[in-house]
């Protein structure tokens, strides 16, 4: 009798260490629930006759615009074009903010010289640069690739040099003890200590970097899923210009989401609030 | 030889928080600073290990004065301060990364065997409890076989029984190089349990009370009748030194 009880325990107890894992191996697709649930209503509800859906498609019709647009290899030409001057601009704008936000988080003087100029840029809208690129830079892509670096520069900037400021002072004197010239301070313990907000503001430069990539789509281009946005709209096809806005989205999710994973190693060692599940 | 003479230092706010103290420090010799709050013993030890500066006076390892940290001379600090993106034996590599890899790895392992953490060598610090924690940082001060050992107040955030067990470990690793060993505390057993000789430090401004050198066997028993006649003495010391004459309260009424 207490055999057969035992077994019933341990089998009990098995399923439910199987089940966990299974479930938190699709816990994302939770993530799912709102699009899908979204695009389905909208089409059930054009289905239905409910609602017109000439002004917004159907997802199904997206689907088939995007489909014809990519056997075309229309598509893959838009945002190949798009995804080369994200990631140029994002790479300098990166670059720079690194350099510039180490350099004056870490020396007082700097800060003095040239915090208060960045500060001033920064609420100049960046937008407004855009006659003054094209003069500068010309139409083409250098101009658009400065665009969205400056759009980029800024929140990495402000961010790494504010939070080099917060360092935890006694970190800073371990350094000091064991004579850590001023490269070291900055490399083995200010930037990984500020790794954190770093990597925040390396995810909120890109996204600011798809912002800006279409403004600078807009201000003409000959390939780029914001020409395919100016162009659904001169042609007048709505689902030409959904059809950008999701591949936007998707794009933009997806290199979020390759950052994030690439840089989640990179803080294991934090010992921070980890929500229950 | 480590040499102090006539230091005194005023922070920048106008608090004299040392004045006119002479001490010298034998080669290998266990040092204890004793002493209540704001009688300068931290002070001390920052201007011991070149973290600041005195406002006079002199100090000198070996003839040389000291006016930044140096090499020759490690510090434990009250807390583990280990770099929280680093295994714990990158943390303790941190004091050498100067030495080739291989030197490098060999001497990590082996002080980290001494501390007793071999098994924690690439688990995170927040990973080990307090006590871990802090044999990882006597380990990092020690890796770089420092002539001077300063330790401030290293064992007070730990329980009781852990900072007894430490202290001895403490003992044992010190036999290894033998470095001059000086250590803050207001722990009068931790002092006694430890030191060769005893500084008894008094407030207002900082200075040097009273010395002893208790003459107790090695190694130092706490239950040792002796050693607890030696502790009242200094505890009593102690009461005195942190004692302030009437009408100049520590907490006057009228401040609060």
């Amino acid at each position: 009798m207490s055999e057969i009880v035992l077994d019933a325990a341990a089998a009990s107890s098995d399923e439910a260490a199987v089940k966990p894992v299974l479930l938190k191996r699709l816990s994302w697709l939770v993530g799912l629930i709102l699009p899908v649930g979204l695009a389905l209503a909208w089409e059930l509800a054009v289905a239905l006759k409910w609602a017109d859906g000439r002004l917004l498609p159907t997802p199904s019709r997206i689907i088939v615009t995007l489909g014809a647009l990519s056997k075309s290899g229309e598509l893959g030409i838009h945002i190949l074009a798009t995804l080369q001057r994200v990631v140029l601009g994002f790479g300098f704008g990166v670059a720079a903010g690194t350099f510039l936000g180490a350099l004056s988080g870490y020396w007082t003087g700097i800060r003095r010289l040239i915090d208060p100029t960045l500060q001033a840029l920064r609420s100049i809208p960046s937008i407004a640069w855009v006659p003054m690129f094209i003069l500068w830079f010309g139409i083409f892509e250098t101009s658009k690739v400065i665009l969205i670096a400056v759009g980029v520069f800024f929140p990495i900037y402000l961010t790494l040099s504010s939070a080099i400021l917060g360092v935890d002072r006694k970190l800073v004197e371990v350094g000091r003890i064991f004579r850590f010239s001023h490269r070291e301070m900055i490399t083995r313990i200010l930037l990984p200590a500020t790794l954190p907000s770093y990597i925040l503001a390396l995810r909120s430069g890109l996204g600011l970097g798809w912002m800006f990539v279409v403004a600078a789509e807009f201000m003409g281009a000959e390939a780029g899923l914001g020409f395919l946005l100016v162009d659904g709209q001169q042609t007048g096809r709505p689902a030409v210009i959904l059809s950008s806005i999701v591949a936007f989205a998707l794009l933009g999710k997806l290199t979020d989401w390759l950052l994030a994973s690439a840089t989640n190693r990179l803080l294991r060692w934090q010992d921070s609030f980890k929500p229950a599940e | 030889m480590l040499e102090i003479s006539k230091v005194a230092k005023r922070y920048p706010n106008g608090h004299l928080a040392l004045s006119g103290l002479d001490l010298t420090v034998e080669k290998g010799e266990i040092l204890a600073i004793v002493g209540g709050s704001g009688c300068g013993k931290s002070t001390l030890l920052r201007l011991l290990t070149g973290l600041d500066k005195p406002t006079s006076g002199q100090i000198r390892l070996d003839g040389l004065t000291i006016t930044e940290p140096r090499s020759e001379i490690g510090l434990v600090f009250q807390e583990p301060r280990l770099m929280p993106w680093l295994k714990i034996e990158d943390n303790i590599a941190f004091g050498i990364r100067h030495l080739p890899v291989e030197e490098r790895k060999s001497r990590v392992g082996e002080a980290l065997a001494r501390v007793g953490l071999a098994p924690h060598a690439d688990h995170w610090p927040r990973e080990l409890s307090g006590g871990q924690a802090q044999r990882a940082a006597l380990a990092r001060a020690l890796v770089g076989r420092p002539q001077v050992l300063l330790l401030d107040e290293p064992f007070s955030a730990l329980d009781a029984l852990t900072r007894s067990d430490l202290q001895e470990h403490l003992l044992e690793l010190w036999a290894y190089d033998r470095p001059t060993m000086i250590l803050v505390t207001h722990d009068i057993e931790e002092a006694l349990f430890l030191a060769d000789r005893i500084v008894v430090m008094q407030p207002n401004p900082g200075r040097i009370r009273s010395e002893v050198r208790p003459p107790l066997a090695r190694p130092h028993d706490r239950l040792d009748a002796e050693f607890l006649a030696w502790k009242y003495k200094l505890l009593a010391e102690l009461d005195h030194a942190s004692r302030v004459p009437a009408g100049d309260e520590k907490f006057p009424a009228a401040a609060i």
